[in-house]
């Protein structure tokens, strides 16, 4: 049994059943995401004056980041029209750029959330002070054996200094050492920390995690996926469009991610 | 019209070109790929109708210890208890429910009701079994992706079971899991549900994209859009509303998830207390939030469990009264208009949460706005019934007892969807009640009128008509003890949620004062209880009459049993793996009944035009 219109178009729709499929998926994903950027627009709405993080990510790997995404959406669109042209050669280049480019964004993303999760603020004791009630810099030293950690940071006496970092340019970093016996409490930057970092995480994980999925699909047609293009290159060239409008739509969500995330 | 049609390539070229003549053949596949892990739209719709009948008979004995809670609190279950204080332990000691399993037994009821039962037997199995064939395909557009999303569900569904194992039992926070009582209540049931619910989710993704994509790719040459009978239209909107309306449930299910496992605080605003101890978490979270994408998910869901059922109960009507359809186009109109709509109506179900009145009018206007293409629906399915000379039989008495009680069930709702009367009923017996009406004598008969009407084309036998009258009277008689007094007892200020039925709310009151609730209000538990029970015996000659009708049923004379119009019965019995033994080609509208002039009182929608025979069609 042979299921019409997997691979030809069908006349009056003008399209063959998997491109409906997608763009039918992507219209659930846009819901996705679209409900998680609600929940930051609600959310944001809802936090007091003052107290929405500024500055807390590094713009200069965002930008990278974009533009990493940027020219793999370009690669992606090539290594389609070589199927088209049937240069097999060429598609075999363009989309081993665009695996190189997402293990690339992956790797940025990934150096992006080390430095969140290393960085931490420490509430100090009352009176244990040294230049302020709060340490605030990424983890050195944290061993369990010492009873002392050493961070590379800085002291602050209000927790609003750390709050809008776009103002303060020349932050000046050195290591500190603070005796276990004075830290009230102490927190990594990781989701748990606000509301922001929740928003962050939970929105750029997920479109890492698109970004994964799409890298298996082009990966298997890159790779083992390729028989298909001796048997049928038309079924083949559906799939490398197919799996390209998916990689579109993981390009467009990073398009709004940077400036909600890193930008406003 | 005749012209476009021709351009279609003829269906399985490739095969033709290997195996000359040869239809529907049936290659050894074995067991396994056979009926486990298939890929046939028909057995997997058969999976999912028979999976989901065990879900509901499990959610309904859920429902039916509870009632026996309810109506006699703290006295060990008759029968079950002894078994659920074995498998469960210390929340069932000595067989009596703990106010805490009473809690997990409800929210575990309504999920596995809602989207183990109800969605996958409606949308999925009768949308797998009957859209193929309804609109001349050999199967759906992505048969793996169909066999996928039943075994997501099927995962989705163990996992919910599992979670009543687990240490602390099942999800407490009810079928809707508000924070933050969802993310506060100390067990891993909770972390189960979100899970399962993710599957489930995934699930449903994979079906309605499946579904879409077949309605528009692989009508059969000549199936126009205004040809395709409006059970497909149903399934074709039912799927648009779950592509749609579950992502966001979804999202919320993942922030609850962050929310659970690393201690964010999406829906967990600045200052919870729980246990008397302030929380320790960052705050400033909204469990507004929450509320508002499950609600989005929420109320299109409502139109999810009843659309389906409203395409069945058409078809049936149609074939039963044997004449067209009263306003076709109209009800594919407001089946549309349904669709849209119930995206913008879903914090009707919050007016009490403090969102505002300026919200609150919009949503109300919404809602008021969404009842005119409902009752156009159901009007026209009773003006269908006008002149017709109908025949009785088992599947069109329960689709002639589902217009009444989907009437009082949606025409209860009114109250409900303007804010100043369902301040005072909000979370009472009256909206169980109301709810219920819709879903267990509205949709439930419908689906009853499904099985008992594609049986005949699934297993080429009947069910028996005498046990399926039975079943009929018993089901509509106790479906109305059961559901008729909550009513009542809403209205007096009964609440829900309550695992002692309200004892103690009322003996914390000075009896006779208003406020306490009273006695022969009370009383109507029993009489509930009784009428549960009474139920559930109603439903045996169902199971007995199903099994047994499999083997032993009155075999069918042809594969159109009914005299019916639609392409589903026009193909074998029970169709072939590929369905159509030549493909179909339509001609006409889905529902010529008793057109003058003709042989027979039904037209097919395959049989060419002859001339001089006079031509009906909605569709011109």
């Amino acid at each position: 049994m042979e299921i019409p219109y997997a691979v030809h178009p069908r006349p009056d729709t003008g399209i063959y059943n998997a491109k409906v499929g997608i763009w039918l998926f992507l219209a659930s994903e846009v819901m996705l995401f679209g409900a998680l950027f609600s929940a930051y627009v609600l959310i944001r709405v809802g936090t007091p004056p003052g107290e929405w993080p500024h500055g807390w990510q590094n713009v200069t790997l965002g930008t990278l980041n974009t533009l990493v995404l940027a020219l793999s959406a370009i690669t992606t669109l090539m290594a389609w029209v070589a199927c088209k042209v049937r240069q097999f050669g060429k598609f075999k280049f363009f989309h081993g750029c665009t695996l190189l480019l997402a293990l690339t964004f992956l790797c940025i993303k990934g150096f992006e959330y080390d430095d969140h999760l290393t960085h931490y603020e420490i509430h100090l004791t009352a009176g244990s002070n040294a230049g302020g009630s709060i340490a605030d810099g990424h983890m050195v030293e944290n061993d369990p054996k010492k009873d002392y950690v050493i961070i590379k940071g800085r002291f602050v006496n209000d927790e609003q200094e750390l709050i809008d970092l776009r103002s303060q340019k020349d932050i000046r970093e050195t290591e500190l050492k603070i005796p276990r016996s004075q830290i009230k409490d102490m927190q990594s930057y990781g989701p748990w920390h606000n509301d922001y970092l929740a928003l962050y995480f939970t929105m750029t994980a997920l479109h890492a995690l698109h970004i994964l999925g799409g890298s298996i699909v082009i990966g298997y047609l890159w790779g083992p996926g390729r028989k298909l293009w001796k048997v049928d290159p038309e079924h083949f060239t559906n799939r490398v469009e197919v799996s390209g409008l998916f990689w579109h739509f993981v390009d467009l969500v990073w398009i709004f991610l940077f400036p909600v995330l890193y930008l406003m | 019209m005749e012209t476009i049609v021709h351009e279609f390539p003829p269906y399985r070229e490739h095969e033709a070109a290997h195996e000359p003549g040869a239809h529907g053949h049936h290659e050894d596949i074995g067991f396994w790929r056979k009926y486990i892990f298939s890929t046939d739209h028909k057995i997997i719709g058969i999976q999912y109708g028979f999976t989901a009948l065990c879900f509901m008979l499990f959610g309904f004995f859920l429902m039916l210890m509870m009632r026996w809670q309810i109506a006699h609190p703290g006295a060990p279950i008759p029968v079950l208890g002894p078994l659920l204080a074995k498998i469960l332990g210390q929340p069932a000691a000595g067989g009596v429910m703990s106010p805490e399993l009473y809690n997990s037994f409800g929210a575990m009821h309504g999920t596995i009701m809602v989207f183990l039962a109800i969605v996958p037997l409606a949308f999925a199995a009768f949308g797998n079994y009957v859209v193929p064939l309804m609109i001349g395909a050999p199967d759906m557009a992505f048969p793996r992706v169909n066999m996928a999303s039943y075994q997501a569900y099927v995962l989705g569904g163990l996992v919910m079971l599992v979670s009543f194992f687990i240490p602390g039992g099942a999800a407490q926070a009810g079928w809707t899991s508000y924070s933050p009582l969802a993310t506060s209540i100390p067990t891993d049931g909770q972390l189960f549900w979100i899970i399962g619910m993710i599957l489930l989710i995934t699930s449903s993704l994979l079906g309605a994209v499946n579904f879409i994509a077949t309605i528009i790719q692989l009508r059969a040459p000549g199936m126009t859009w205004m040809r395709l009978p409006f059970f497909v239209w149903a399934q074709f909107v039912t799927a648009f509303l779950l592509l749609l309306a579950f992502p966001p449930l979804e999202a919320a299910a993942i922030m609850q998830l962050m929310d659970n496992v690393v201690h964010t605080s999406f829906f967990l605003p600045t200052g919870l207390a729980v246990g008397g101890q302030l929380a320790h978490i960052s705050g400033g979270g909204s469990p507004l939030l929450w509320q508002h994408l499950f609600w989005f998910l929420g109320h299109p869901e409502v139109y999810v469990l009843i659309l389906p059922a409203m395409g069945i109960v058409c078809e049936i009507i149609a074939n039963n009264t044997r004449k067209p359809i009263w306003g076709y186009k109209s009800l594919v109109y407001s089946v549309l208009v349904v669709g849209f709509l119930s995206f913008i109506v879903w914090a009707h179900h919050m007016y009490l949460t403090g969102m505002g009145t300026k919200i609150a009018t919009f949503f109300q206007a919404t809602t008021m706005m969404i009842s005119i293409p409902s009752v156009i629906i159901l009007t026209c399915l009773f003006i269908s019934l006008w002149g017709g000379s109908i025949r009785f039989n088992t599947p069109m008495l329960f689709a002639l007892g589902f217009l009444p009680m989907f009437g009082i069930g949606g025409l209860t709702g009114l109250p409900l969807g303007l804010a100043p009367t369902d301040i005072p009923l909000h979370d009472t017996y009256y909206v169980i009640a109301h709810f219920h009406y819709v879903v267990a004598p509205g949709t439930i008969f419908a689906l009853f009128a499904g099985i008992y009407y594609w049986f005949p084309k699934m297993t080429g036998r009947r069910m028996n008509e005498f046990w399926g009258r039975v079943h009929f009277w018993g089901s509509l008689v106790f479906m109305n003890l059961v559901f008729m007094p909550m009513f009542a007892q809403g209205l007096e200020g009964m609440l829900r949620r309550m695992s002692d039925g309200g004892a103690n709310y009322s003996a914390a009151r000075v009896p006779g004062v208003l406020d306490t609730l009273p006695n022969d209000i009370m009383a109507l538990h029993t009489w509930i209880l009784w009428a549960a029970v009474a139920l559930g015996v109603a439903q045996i000659p169902f199971i007995i009459n199903l099994f047994w009708s499999m083997s032993h049923g009155e075999k069918v004379e042809s594969d159109n049993p009914w005299g019916a119009t639609t392409l589903d019965w026009q193909a074998p019995t029970p169709p072939p793996h590929g369905n159509f033994a030549e493909p179909p080609q339509v001609y006409r509208g889905p529902y010529e009944y008793s057109v003058p002039g003709h042989a027979t009182d039904f037209t097919p929608q395959n049989e060419p035009d002859r001339p001089g025979t006079p031509v009906f069609s909605p569709a011109h």
